[in-house]
């Protein structure tokens, strides 16, 4: 079983780590870059199918150099393989030539491997933290021309009937929960209520070794990736990058920012008279009289 | 596949040292074996006093099944040992070394979230060469029966897990031995409790204050008045840069007396000679607790049912005898007697003969002789019936008695130092505090520290443990809240105490209708999972699931 992880690096905006500009744009060079925190669930999903199925995970990201930090995390949660797809032609991409980069990896990757052929599972994340158009994995599915599962919160593969089941999470007035089956290879995109269930002895001893074996990868991760260029992908230059994507940005509008200082008065609560007050002054927002 | 259910060959529940030793055992005859430990890490959920001991005479000893033990896993070797008999702040010292000797190659002060998740490590790399393994954060809570046989264990993270050989090494408060009717929770005086403060104290100035270099350590009992009565005593053993003060009393003496355990520690802790080892230097990083089987009693002399043998606490090992304490080393014995009994069974064909092949050992080896000492059922037989125990303090008390007393002045260490006499010493006052008091005020002399602390309350002490709440899991059920089912829980509880609302148990007042009753209440949430409520209440216990409810940094 061979499963292939997307990732992408986003920028960190837990806070404090994030920085803008004075016109509000995002300072990238200032702001650490992070595994986008919806592909964990992702490598998780593909953890588990390792884990109970064996076989191999390969994680795979396209962006600047750079982004070998957040594939050092991935491997962290026990990948074999790291793939970088760089090259200044794949900037400045949408969601579609980003999928039509992906896919050329994915691609790739089964080249590589001849004889075993394409990769089993493909896995992705839902939504990015920054761009959050939850296009991406989808469109590299349909490049790939695999059947696609969304929102998937758990996950059993046979091996010998080559198929997932799957339970996806159904949201709308009432939230469902549907269980699908799907033919092998497929396309996976995780949903953040993704839970692994580990329910055998030998499933946890498996995870065990393989989180003993991982920190010892994890110290040379550098030896297990692999970077492709888009001459490296065979990839045509016009459907790639800036020159690939069809969507244009006709402006960006700043969220409007609560404003930075409020007048607080402390109010001690022994303190009958200023208590009165407070309430006489909070009466009218409880819509009161 | 799936539809398959998952076997082993043996399942060992709980990474103490009986597990452990049960599984190195195993593993090295090349069993497949699974350990299933319940805590995040092994020791998590463990506590002892603590001492371990190697001893002479017996079949296995910890640091023979795991070389490198007392180097990596251990705290100080015990190089001098004393007794203190106290009466307010007269202290009469007696050193029983030669005594703590006897039988003895070497006994270490050990922490036990350190020693066993040291011996987890261990045993997860034989384990694993069998195609098994150890787990940590699995429950285990109950046996799986087929047709009324034991065939495995079910579990609350696991699917069922069939097993040609189950060891329940899952301490005082096995389930699985209850499970299989091999232990019940009826007399509290079957039990000791022992609650435990870890004191910080940097390893020179223990060096200092007990004169000890690196390789040396001490341990230092009390009796006497100290504990207000109770049946039972303190003790101070020396770590490598703390220390572990606690005290252990009779069950039964604490729910008759209604007192209260970490009061009975504080006492400890605040005597003018503890005062001394203590000041400036007073730490407490954490407050445990522990039930402990007297063996004397309660320890089951066939531990077996079908395929299941229960080591340890489980089966009750755990030997008390006068100033000596010995619990972990027979859990070893028994744990690594129970694999080689599988083993030699399985050689032989019949694997199912090893739980009488187990019994059998525990006898030959001279185990059970230890923990239920031939001596201590005749003479417990005399001294523990109620008028000759009352004679017997009446007489010491008397005149004539503290002439004894003095008379017999140093040939009174000799005498505590008898191994023979250790064993048969009746649980009674006598030997706890009458005789103590009386040694003390005869022939102590007077210690002049004072306490420059005061101890921590049991509201930050149960506060600075660290807890993973199970919400709306409890593990302890409360079938009968009156006051006369369960009142005792409220007093005897660690973590709970008259007039505190923030413990585990709880006495309320219910008004209804003019007329007032009060009731025990109960919110499991600071428990730290002894299980003395499950034997001095009527309640439903069970241990929380895997990984949850309370995790000992210290043990």
């Amino acid at each position: 079983m061979h499963s292939v992880v997307l990732t992408k690096g986003v920028p960190d905006f837990r806070e404090g780590q994030v920085s803008f500009d004075e016109d509000g744009h995002l300072e990238r060079g200032a702001t650490p870059t992070v595994m986008n925190p919806n592909d964990e669930f992702a490598l998780e999903a593909a953890l588990q199918t390792k884990v109970k199925q064996g076989g191999q995970v390969s994680v795979m990201s396209m962006g600047p150099p750079g982004y070998e930090s957040v594939l050092e995390e991935a491997m962290s949660v026990y990948a074999d393989d790291l793939y970088l797809l760089s090259d200044r032609e794949m900037a400045a991409a949408d969601t579609w030539s980003t999928a039509i980069t992906l896919s050329g990896g994915v691609e790739k990757i089964a080249e590589r491997d001849g004889q075993s052929g394409e990769p089993d599972l493909v896995f992705a994340g839902f939504k990015t933290a920054d761009g959050e158009t939850g296009q991406t994995g989808p469109q590299t599915s349909w490049c790939l021309d695999r059947p696609i599962v969304t929102h998937v919160i758990s996950l059993t593969v046979d091996d010998e009937e080559e198929t997932l089941r799957a339970k996806r999470l159904v949201e709308g007035d009432a939230n469902e929960i549907e269980t699908v089956e799907a033919p092998l290879p497929a396309f996976v995109v995780t949903d953040p209520d993704f839970e692994p269930s580990y329910r055998r002895a030998e499933h946890r001893l498996r995870h065990k070794r393989l989180k003993a074996e991982t920190e010892e990868r994890v110290e040379e991760y550098d030896e297990h990736l692999t970077t492709w260029s888009a001459e490296d992908l065979d990839l045509d230059p016009d459907f790639i990058g800036l020159d690939g994507s069809p969507t244009i940005v006709s402006g960006v509008d700043p969220i409007p920012k609560a404003p930075s200082e409020r007048e607080a008065t402390t109010v001690a609560p022994d303190d009958e008279e200023e208590m009165e007050q407070l309430i006489d002054e909070m009466r009218p927002l409880a819509g009161g009289e | 596949m799936t539809d398959e259910h998952e076997h082993y060959e043996a399942v060992v529940v709980g990474a103490g040292p009986g597990g452990a030793a049960a599984a190195a055992v195993l593993a090295r005859n090349g069993v497949e074996t699974l350990v299933l430990e319940r805590g995040v890490e092994a020791g998590s959920k463990n506590v002892t006093g603590g001492l371990v001991y190697a001893e002479e005479s017996a079949p296995y000893t910890v640091d023979a099944l795991f070389p490198d033990f007392r180097e990596e896993a251990t705290e100080r070797p015990v190089t001098d040992y004393y007794l203190h008999n106290v009466a307010g702040e007269q202290v009469e010292t007696f050193d029983i070394t030669d005594l703590h000797e006897h039988d003895t190659e070497w006994s270490d002060a050990v922490l036990r979230r350190e020693m066993d998740s040291w011996m987890a490590d261990r045993v997860h790399e034989l384990a694993s060469e069998t195609g098994g393994g150890l787990l940590t954060d699995v429950r285990v809570n109950g046996l799986l029966r087929d047709g009324g046989e034991i065939v495995g264990v079910t579990c609350d993270e696991l699917d069922p897990i069939w097993a040609d050989l189950v060891i329940a090494a899952d301490g005082v408060n096995s389930e699985l031995a209850r499970d299989a009717g091999l232990m019940d929770w009826d007399d509290p005086d079957e039990w000791f409790q022992g609650v435990k403060a870890v004191v910080d104290v940097p390893s020179e100035i223990i060096a200092e204050r007990f004169g000890v270099g690196d390789d040396e350590g001490e341990a230092h009992l009390f009796s006497g008045d100290l504990f207000e009565g109770v049946r039972g005593g303190g003790f101070v053993y020396t770590n490598e840069d703390s220390l572990s003060i606690g005290s252990v009393f009779h069950l039964d003496s604490i729910v008759e007396q209604e007192a209260e355990p970490h009061q009975l520690l504080d006492n400890l802790l605040t005597h003018p000679l503890l005062a001394d080892w203590l000041e400036g230097h007073y730490d407490e990083v954490e407050y445990s607790a522990k039930l402990v089987p007297d063996s004397k009693k309660a320890a089951n002399p066939s531990p077996h049912e079908g395929r299941l043998l229960a080591v340890g606490d489980a089966a009750g090992q755990m030997q008390a005898q006068g100033p000596i304490i010995k619990g972990m080393n027979h859990a070893v014995s028994a744990g690594a007697l129970a694999g080689e009994a599988f083993a030699e069974a399985k050689l032989r064909g019949k694997p199912e003969q090893a739980g009488d092949l187990y019994e059998r050992k525990l006898r030959e080896e001279g185990v059970m002789g230890k923990l239920r000492p031939k001596g201590y059922r005749v003479a417990s037989a005399l001294g523990e019936r109620e008028p000759v125990a009352n004679a017997t303090d009446s007489l010491l008390t008397s005149p004539v008695g503290r002439l004894g007393v003095r008379l017999l002045g140093d040939r009174l260490e000799d005498l505590y130092s008898s191994p023979y006499l250790s064993q048969i010493v009746p649980d009674t006052q006598t030997p706890y505090v009458t005789l103590p008091t009386v040694i003390a005020e005869e022939l102590g002399e007077r210690v002049a520290g004072e306490a420059d602390f005061e101890p921590k309350d049991l509201a930050t002490r149960i506060g600075d443990l660290t807890y993973d709440t199970d919400v709306g899991n409890p593990h302890i059920e409360l079938l009968d809240d009156s006051v006369a089912a369960s009142g005792a829980a409220v007093t005897a509880c660690p973590v709970s105490a008259k007039d505190f609302g923030g413990g585990c148990y709880r006495e309320e007042t219910v008004k209804t209708n003019g007329s007032e009753q009060k009731r025990v209440s109960l919110d499991t949430q600071p428990c730290v999972e002894c299980g003395t409520c499950a034997v001095v209440a009527d309640t439903d216990w069970e241990h929380p699931r895997g990984g949850k409810g309370v995790e000992f940094e210290q043990g």
